[in-house]
């Protein structure tokens, strides 16, 4: 396999697994907030903060990218507060890649995790705290350990879904081989040029493998994590 | 340590406003469904905030609405057994029995082994609780809230979802913790065979009001509480003495109004045991009986009358310092010049006593 690939397309395919990677494991404890906040409590804003978050599922993803691009380039005002304090920037580089697949992704690791905390029976936590245990021991010695499997096919779909993202990320960082190119976008390259169909087709291979290898990773764990706590 | 309760709170319709003491021992919180049984023990546990109200335990409050006072559940230790045992299921039985022990200042990791004992629990400890029968659920969660070294145990109605073999498993653990550890239990129920076993002290509560509080002996055998009891269920508990085990399967016991012969009971000489009597199976004579199949005749004083609307008539009967309820016609009290003072017969037949409604003393 490492020969079937040339080098550019093997960047590409490196690439995405590193910007999928990434995406998903920062975005991962926003998305446990998030998941918490909507699922359990009721503060002014609440339907706002789940409109917001579910906004990039609806949103044309050339949209999100362009509203990534207005917010954190270079003149975004994100985007130069970023560049003036941390010296980061986002636009055009491999992390703002991250961030635009982290956006994409983040309906969909959100709509995992609340589903199982919204599947917690509340008197389980009831219980834990008659016991002994404050609010933050009840989330780490009962919650958490319950939402698990949510968690892991959160992160696992929210990786899958980083891996195709394509539309705002070609929006926000553009199409640079060994920067910004993910495996979509050299996909759509190949694709543009002639005789390009080969190493495009090789591609499809690469992202359906890991497409599928990802899917039935989130269904062994999930399936592994949920008999471990069903109580049986 | 003794747990004081003082509460009011309302919502919608409905008001509550119970005041009482629960001292060491099990006092039984006793009531029809929607009478606030359960509104009183969540607020005790911290899950609910009443309106007004103080809740202490040997003078430390837990919640003083008037100094704004109200510590979290998991600062309360007050044990909370479950209708519905809630284990955690992905902790095994080990795991949930030690969960609240992590919580527990000057907890000592002996005490499981020996609460596992006396709850036989020892075999299902590296079990899961989806394993577990109902019953088995249940023991484990009277355990897990011992355990946490609580202050006082709280149980909602924790045999309500069992079926009656499992509820006759648990009763003589029930029986033994409240003689063991020097807790006050609080115990809601509607059942009164449970709270005739179990408690010490009852608290009748009718309609958000407490309406009678005491020592259980008294209130069960108190005429006017009949109504909230039931009538079918009314009778009063006695305390009896195991003195021989005859040959011919009864065992006789000694009670304070004299000798009575029961089918045989498990126990040793000398072991003490709780009697439930019910009204409806005493009959009153004015001279001792003779020839009659009825092996017990215990001698007692009429101490109170209680006429109802209907034809019947609850006698309440004095033997010694205890008390025992008997319901006869009104035409009886007539026929027989049954008033205060008047020494009687209480025929009791020696199988009417139910084996559910024999426990251990208190």
């Amino acid at each position: 396999m490492f020969d079937a690939l040339s080098p550019d397309e093997w960047r590409a395919v490196t690439l995405s697994l590193r910007v999928s990677l990434w995406a998903s494991v920062l975005s991962l404890p926003f998305g446990l907030l998030t998941a918490y906040a909507l699922a359990r409590w009721n503060f002014w804003g609440r339907q706002v903060l789940n409109g917001l978050v579910h906004l990039p599922l609806i949103l044309p993803p050339v949209v999100t990218g362009y509203l990534l691009l207005l917010t954190f380039g270079r003149r975004g005002a994100v985007g130069q507060l970023l560049d003036q304090w941390f010296g980061v920037v986002l636009a055009f580089r491999w992390t703002g890649a991250v961030l635009a697949a982290a956006v994409m992704a983040f309906p969909l690791m959100v709509r995992a995790i609340r589903l199982a905390i919204e599947a917690v029976d509340p008197k389980l936590e009831q219980a834990a705290s008659t016991l002994g245990a404050s609010r933050f021991w009840v989330f780490v010695t009962v919650t958490l350990p319950l939402i698990l499997p949510g968690i892991l096919a959160g992160t696992i779909l929210a990786f899958a879904k980083a891996m195709g993202e394509f539309g705002a990320t070609i929006t926000f960082v553009s199409n640079i081989p060994g920067q910004t190119q993910t495996l979509p976008s050299a996909i759509y390259a190949f694709l543009q040029v002639p005789g390009g169909d080969g190493q495009a087709m090789r591609l499809v291979v690469v992202a359906i493998t890991v497409a599928m290898a990802a899917l039935f990773l989130s269904e062994w764990v999930a399936r592994a994590v949920a008999r471990r706590i069903s109580g049986q | 340590m003794t747990l004081s309760v003082s509460l009011h709170h309302r919502f919608g319709t409905f008001t509550l406003d119970a005041t009482f003491d629960a001292p060491p021992g099990v006092t039984a919180l006793f009531g029809r469904s929607g009478s606030g049984k359960s509104t009183v023990v969540n607020a005790v546990a911290g899950l609910l905030h009443p309106d007004r109200g103080r809740i202490s335990i040997d003078g430390t409050a837990l919640l003083d609405t008037e100094t704004r006072l109200n510590l979290p559940p998991h600062k309360r230790r007050m044990g909370y057994v479950f209708q519905d045992a809630r284990l955690f299921p992905h902790l095994t039985v080990q795991q949930n029995l030690a969960y609240g022990q992590w919580f527990a200042p000057n907890s000592r990791t002996t005490d499981l082994p020996r609460i596992a004992d006396l709850l036989g629990l020892g075999p299902l400890l590296p079990r899961r609780p989806g394993t577990l029968s109902g019953g088995e659920k249940q023991r484990v969660a009277i355990g897990r809230a011992i355990l946490s070294n609580p202050r006082c145990l709280l149980m909602d109605e924790p045999l309500a979802a069992l079926d009656e073999p499992r509820k006759a498993e648990i009763l003589p653990y029930l029986e033994r913790l409240r003689d063991e550890l020097a807790l006050p239990i609080l115990y809601v129920s509607h059942s009164v065979a449970e709270v005739a076993r179990l408690a010490t002290t009852l608290v009748l509560l009718d309609a958000g009001r407490v309406v009678a509080a005491g020592p259980a002996a008294e209130v069960m055998a108190d005429p006017a509480m009949v109504p909230v009891m039931g009538l079918r269920e009314a009778g009063a508990v006695i305390s009896a003495r195991l003195v021989d085990h005859e040959t011919d399967g009864l065992s006789r016991l000694e009670t304070q109004g004299g000798p009575i012969w029961l089918p045989h009971l498990p126990g040793q000489t000398g072991a003490s045991f709780r009697l439930r009597i019910l009204a409806q199976d005493v009959m009153l004579a004015t001279s001792r009986p003779r020839d009659i199949s009825a092996l017990n005749v215990l001698q007692a004083t009429i101490d109170d009358l209680h006429l109802g609307d209907g034809p019947g008539a609850l006698i309440r009967l004095r033997m010694g310092e205890e008390i025992l309820l008997a319901r006869v016609t009104r035409r009886s009290v007539q026929g027989l010049n049954l008033s205060p003072g008047v020494p009687v017969f209480a025929i009791l037949k020696a199988v009417s006593v139910a084996q559910e409604s024999i426990g251990g003393a208190a």
